[in-house]
C-alpha cells in the first residue's frame, strides 16, 4: 500500500496535509444560505405529523380517524395496518452478535405501542400546523399494559415480557474471560465500585428531517434526508418499500448535526417515505423538539458493577465487570442496540497490560425510547469505569494515580500489542501522551495549588482519563454480521476543461469538515491549489458507493480513497501532458495547477491548456491516444479490524460542597490520531466531543417516572452544555500514523466524548477525597454530589 | 377556517404585505412565506436561539413572536444582515477559526454576537460566554465561537485581526 516514491502523498510539494485551511463549502452556512431538509419545498408537497403513544406500553384497541379526516387541510389519515401494505417490517439483529434477538418493527405500530412516543397513526395535511390539528382529532382507544421500566427488573420472573414471541426480555448477552481472574482477586488488594450511566440523547440542533418524493410513473423515489449514510438508507428504503435500489436516490444536503443520531432506521421516517409511495405526493416530516426527545435514539443507560485487583507495587492484576443496559423495546435496525454493550466489554482496560479480565454484559428490553449508537459508542462508559477503578485502586494502596497509570499503560515500544479483551493495536502512544499531558497542565504545580486551596476551604479536583478510540472500522464491524453497511469508501476525481478538479466522495458532511479533508487530500494528490477543487458529497446518484460519516471514518478511509484517486488522475493528466510535450510522463509533475519538469520545476504547460486540448482539440493528439481525465478509487481497511487511536484527558474543576455545584476550570487533551490532515478541524472535533462528554458527565439525563413517562423531554428541562459553563480546552498531539494506508490518518471524531466523562468524574472524586466519599453516577448533578456527601437523602 | 391576519412589515428593508394565520410564528412566516430559510427552527420553545432575528433592531426569538405581532415593524434576518455587509468581519472570523461545524446555530449565533459587540466593544471571554449562553451549539463546544467574537472585538477596536 505504501508508496515510497517522490509521489507519496506525505512528500508532495505544496502539500495541504497538516495545514489548518478554512473549510470550503461553508460560506453559505455563514450567510443563512444552506439547504437543510426543511429548506426544500417541492410542488404539491404535504406535511405529516404523527399520533404518538401517550403510554409506555399499551394495546391499540381501535383508532377512529373520521374527525381528523374531515379537518381543514387534512389530506389523509393512515394507520399502521394500512401503511404496512407499502412498507415491510424490519428486525435489528447482526449474525456476529450471536444470540441477539428482536421483534419485527413496523413503520407505524399496529397492535400495541411499546414506548411513550411511538407513532401509531399519521396525519398528512397541507401544512404542518394542519397536520398537528388533525393529530389532535384522532381518537385512539388504548388499553394500558404494565410497562417494563426498571432495567434491573426486566429479567425478573414477575416482570411482563414485552414481546411474547421472544420468550423473555433478554435481547443479548455476552461473557468473556481471559487469564486467571479469581487468583488475582484472592491475593491482591480489591476495590469494588458500581457505576451508573443515565440515558441521554443527541439533541442535534437540526431535528431529524426527511422529505420523500415518489414518482409513481417511474417507480422512482427521491429522499432528501438529514442523515449520515445515504447509501445505507438507499438500500433500506428500496428493500422495505419494494423498489429497485437504482431507482432510489437519497440526497443528504446540509445536515444540522448528527453525532450518530442520524444513522439509524426510524419508524416515523420510514412511514414518511411509505406515505409518499402510498399517496403519490411529496411528504415532509420535520420532528419537532418535543417529539425528538421521545423518538430520537437514546444512548448509554448502563449499570456496571466492577472490581479491580491491584498489587502492592501498583500493578493492576485483574478487572471484572458486570454490565447491564436497557435498550428500549426494539433493537434498532440495522446497526442493532447491542453494539454499545459489546464495545464496553472490548474496551475496558484496553490501554493497560492487565492480563486477567472477566466481563459479562446483558442487554434487556424495556418500554422506553429505543437506544442505539451515539457518538463514542461504549467508549465513555469503558473509559469512566476503567479510569474510575484505577483511581480507586491507586487510593487503596496510597499510590499517586499518575504513577499507577505509568506502571500499567501498554508501553509505546511494545506494538503491535493485544489487549486483554482481544483487540489488536497496531501502534499507540499512551506513555508519551501522558507525559506530554502532565507537562502541558503542570500537574505537580496544580497538585500544590490544590493543597493550598484546600486549606482555604476550596475543593479543587484533578481528574485524568486515558483511553483508546476505535476508528476506521473494517467490514468486521457491521458487514460481517450481515448488515448492508459498507466499510469501504469511494472517491471519483475528474478534471474539467478549465483544469479544475471535481471530487465526488461517498463520505458525508454534517459539519465535521469531511469535505475540507477530501479537498485538501485531492488538491495535494493532484497538485492544484485548494480553490481549484470542488467536493460533492451526499447524493447516491452522483457519488461513488460509500458508508458515509460515522465511527470516525471519513478522514482515514475516505481520505485514503481520495489519495489514490488523486494520484491516478495526476498520472492521467501527465499522460496527456507527455503526449502534448513529447516528454516522458514520469519526468513531469503537477504543481499549483501547472505541469512542470520533475527535476527542476521548470514550467511546461497549465492544466487549463491541457483541458482545452483534451476536450476540444483531441484531433491534435495522436490517433492511438485517448485522454481519460477521471479516476475512481476505493479503499477499505484490511490489515486491522479497526485503526485504534489513543489519548489522555485531564479535567480541573471546583466542587462547592455546600451546593454541590461543579465549576469546570480547565480541560486538557493529548490525542494521537495518526497523520493530522487539518489540525484545526481535528482540534475542533475534539473540543466539541469533550463538551458532549461533559454534558453526559454533569447535565444530560432522560429522566423517566415509574410508569415509563419521560418527565424532562424539552430543552427547558433537559440540560445541555451551554457556553457559560464550559471551560477552555487545550489540545496537543502525538502522531503515530497507521501503516494500513498511505495517508496514515486515523479518526478523531469521538476521542473527546470517549474520555471527558471519566476525566470529569475522576476530578469530582478527587475534589471529594478529603470527605472520604466516592461518586460514580453520570450525570453527577448537584443533587447526586450532595447525596454522596450525605447532605441530602436519596429519593 | 383558520383565522387570518393582514400584515404590513418591512423585512430586510423590503416592504411586505402578507396574510398570515393568526397562530403563525414570525420564524415560520419568514421561512415558509418569504422563503428566508436562514433563520432556523431548533426547539420552538425559546431555548435554543437558532431562530434569532432582529425585530426593530433588537434580537428576539422568532419562535416566541407571532408574525402578527410584527405588524408595522422592521425585521432583519441573517440574509439581510449578510447582504448589507455588517457581519462580514464576524463571518470571516467564524470561517477562519472554524467557529461553526454544522452551521445550524450559526445565523442566530452571529446575530447574537453582533448584538453584544454593538454595546460592548471590549467584552471579556466570560462576558462573551454569558452573552451567547442562550444560543445552543452542539458541535463546537463554544470555544472557537468565543475566540472568533473576541478577535472581531479586538479588530473593530483597531487592535489587529488575529
Amino acid at each position: 500500500m505504501n508508496d515510497t516514491s517522490l509521489h507519496a502523498i506525505l512528500d508532495r510539494p505544496n502539500s495541504y496535509i497538516g495545514r489548518s485551511v478554512p473549510r470550503p463549502n461553508i460560506r453559505r452556512l455563514l450567510q443563512g444560505r444552506g439547504t437543510y431538509v426543511d429548506d426544500v419545498h417541492l410542488p404539491r408537497m404535504l406535511h405529516v405529523a404523527f399520533v404518538r403513544s401517550p403510554y409506555a406500553h399499551a394495546a391499540i384497541e381501535a383508532i377512529d380517524t373520521a374527525a381528523a379526516k374531515a379537518a381543514a387541510g387534512v389530506f389523509a389519515v393512515v394507520t399502521g395496518a394500512e401503511l404496512a401494505e407499502y412498507c415491510t417490517p424490519w428486525v435489528g439483529v447482526l449474525s456476529h452478535l450471536e444470540g441477539l434477538k428482536s421483534q419485527p418493527q413496523h413503520a407505524l405500530a399496529i397492535k400495541k405501542a411499546c414506548w411513550q412516543g411511538e407513532a401509531v397513526a399519521a396525519v398528512v395535511a397541507n401544512t404542518r400546523a394542519e397536520a398537528e390539528d388533525g393529530v389532535g382529532l384522532v381518537e385512539v382507544q388504548w388499553r394500558e399494559l404494565p410497562a417494563v421500566v426498571d432495567m434491573e427488573r426486566a429479567l425478573d420472573a414477575g416482570t411482563p415480557v414485552i414481546h411474547a414471541d421472544l420468550g423473555d426480555n433478554l435481547a443479548w448477552q455476552r461473557e468473556y474471560e481471559a487469564g486467571d481472574v479469581d487468583a488475582a482477586f484472592a491475593t491482591d488488594t480489591v476495590v469494588e465500585e458500581v457505576f451508573t450511566f443515565g440515558r441521554h440523547t443527541g439533541v442535534t440542533l437540526e431535528p431529524r428531517a426527511i422529505l420523500a418524493d415518489y414518482q409513481a410513473s417511474e417507480e422512482h423515489l427521491t429522499v432528501h434526508h438529514s442523515n449520515q449514510a445515504p447509501h445505507m438508507m438507499q438500500n433500506i428504503f428500496a428493500t422495505h418499500m419494494g423498489l429497485e435500489e437504482h431507482n432510489v436516490r437519497v440526497i443528504c444536503g446540509d445536515v444540522g448535526g448528527s453525532f450518530g443520531i442520524k444513522v439509524h432506521t426510524y419508524a416515523d421516517e420510514m412511514a414518511t417515505v411509505a406515505l409518499s409511495v402510498m399517496l403519490r405526493r411529496p411528504v415532509k416530516f420535520i420532528a419537532d423538539r418535543l417529539e425528538s426527545f421521545v423518538s430520537d435514539i437514546h444512548a448509554r443507560d448502563h449499570v456496571v458493577r466492577a472490581r479491580v485487583a491491584i498489587a502492592d507495587d501498583g500493578r493492576i492484576t485483574a478487572i471484572e465487570i458486570n454490565d447491564l443496559t436497557g435498550v428500549g423495546p426494539y433493537s434498532v435496525y440495522p446497526r442493532t442496540s447491542a453494539v454499545e454493550a459489546n464495545q464496553i466489554v472490548n474496551l475496558i482496560a484496553a490501554q493497560y497490560t492487565v492480563e486477567n479480565y472477566r466481563a459479562r454484559t446483558r442487554v434487556v428490553f424495556q418500554n422506553k425510547v429505543p437506544m442505539c449508537q451515539y457518538r463514542a459508542v461504549g467508549h465513555p462508559i469503558a473509559t469512566a469505569v476503567t479510569e474510575g477503578l484505577v483511581d480507586a485502586a491507586a487510593a487503596a494502596i496510597n499510590m499517586d494515580p499518575i504513577e499507577v497509570r505509568r506502571r500499567n499503560l501498554i508501553a509505546d515500544d511494545s506494538y503491535p500489542a493485544k489487549a486483554v479483551t482481544g483487540l489488536m493495536f497496531e501502534g499507540l502512544s499512551h506513555q508519551q501522551s501522558l507525559a506530554r499531558l502532565l507537562e502541558m497542565m503542570d500537574y505537580d504545580g496544580l497538585r500544590a495549588e490544590q493543597t493550598r486551596r484546600r486549606a482555604e476551604g476550596v475543593h479543587l479536583g484533578i481528574g485524568i482519563a486515558t483511553f483508546v478510540e476505535l476508528t476506521n472500522p473494517s467490514a468486521m464491524f457491521y458487514g460481517v454480521g450481515g448488515a448492508r453497511i459498507t466499510a469501504q469508501e469511494g472517491c471519483t476525481v475528474r478534471m474539467d476543461a478549465k483544469g479544475n478538479i471535481i471530487c465526488a466522495a461517498g463520505v458525508t458532511e454534517q459539519g465535521q469538515g469531511a469535505e475540507a479533508v477530501m479537498a485538501q487530500v485531492t488538491a495535494t494528490a493532484v497538485g492544484v491549489p485548494l480553490d481549484k477543487v470542488r467536493v460533492i458529497t451526499g447524493d447516491t446518484d452522483v457519488t461513488p458507493y460509500g458508508g458515509g460519516t460515522w465511527a470516525s471514518r471519513a478522514a482515514g478511509i475516505g481520505g485514503e480513497a481520495a489519495v489514490q484517486a488523486g494520484k491516478v488522475l495526476r498520472g492521467r493528466i501527465l499522460d496527456v501532458a507527455g503526449t502534448i510535450l513529447q516528454a516522458e510522463p514520469a519526468t513531469l509533475d503537477i504543481r499549483e495547477s501547472r505541469v512542470v519538469d520533475m527535476a527542476d520545476g521548470r514550467d511546461r504547460i497549465g492544466l487549463d491548456e491541457i483541458g482545452r486540448i483534451a476536450y476540444f482539440r483531441p484531433d491534435t493528439l495522436p490517433k492511438e491516444f485517448q485522454s481519460e481525465l477521471v479516476a475512481t478509487r476505493h479503499y477499505v481497511p484490511k490489515q486491522y479490524p479497526f485503526a485504534f487511536t489513543n489519548g489522555v484527558q485531564a479535567s480541573l474543576l471546583e466542587v462547592d460542597i455546600e451546593t454541590g455545584f461543579v465549576t469546570l476550570l480547565k480541560h486538557w487533551v493529548v490525542e494521537d490520531c495518526g497523520t493530522v490532515i487539518n489540525p484545526q478541524l481535528v482540534d475542533e472535533q475534539i473540543r466539541g466531543g469533550i463538551v458532549q462528554g461533559i454534558g453526559a458527565a454533569l447535565f444530560e439525563h432522560c429522566q423517566y417516572d415509574g410508569d415509563g413517562q419521560l418527565i424532562n423531554g424539552s430543552m427547558m428541562d433537559y440540560l445541555t452544555p451551554m457556553a457559560a459553563e464550559m471551560p477552555d480546552i487545550e489540545i496537543a498531539h502525538v502522531v503515530t500514523p497507521t501503516a494500513d494506508s498511505e495517508l496514515g490518518a486515523k479518526g478523531a471524531g469521538e476521542a473527546g466524548t470517549a474520555g471527558a466523562p471519566g476525566a470529569v468524574l475522576n476530578a469530582i472524586n478527587d475534589a471529594l477525597r478529603p470527605m472520604d466519599v466516592r461518586l460514580n453516577v453520570h450525570p453527577a448533578t448537584p443533587e447526586q454530589i450532595l447525596t454522596a456527601l450525605g447532605t441530602v437523602k436519596p429519593d | 377556517m383558520e383565522p387570518m391576519i393582514d400584515l404590513q412589515i418591512t423585512v430586510n428593508g423590503e416592504e411586505v404585505s402578507a396574510r398570515v394565520p393568526a397562530r403563525q410564528t414570525l420564524v415560520d412566516f419568514l421561512r415558509y412565506q418569504l422563503e428566508l430559510t436562514g433563520s432556523h427552527v431548533g426547539c420552538e420553545h425559546g431555548s435554543c436561539g437558532a431562530c434569532t432575528v432582529r425585530l426593530d433592531g433588537e434580537i428576539v426569538r422568532g419562535c416566541l413572536v407571532l408574525a402578527a405581532q410584527a405588524d408595522g415593524a422592521g425585521v432583519e434576518t441573517i440574509e439581510g444582515a449578510s447582504d448589507s455587509g455588517e457581519l462580514t468581519d464576524l463571518q470571516d472570523a467564524f470561517h477562519t477559526r472554524n467557529a461553526l461545524q454544522c452551521g445550524y446555530c450559526t445565523p442566530g449565533m452571529l446575530l447574537t454576537a453582533q448584538a453584544l459587540l454593538a454595546t460592548n466593544s471590549a467584552p471579556s471571554r466570560d462576558e462573551i460566554r454569558a452573552h451567547i449562553s442562550g444560543n445552543y451549539c452542539r458541535c463546537t463546544g463554544y470555544q472557537a465561537i468565543v475566540d472568533a467574537v473576541e478577535s472581531v472585538a479586538a479588530s473593530r477596536r483597531g487592535e489587529g485581526t488575529s
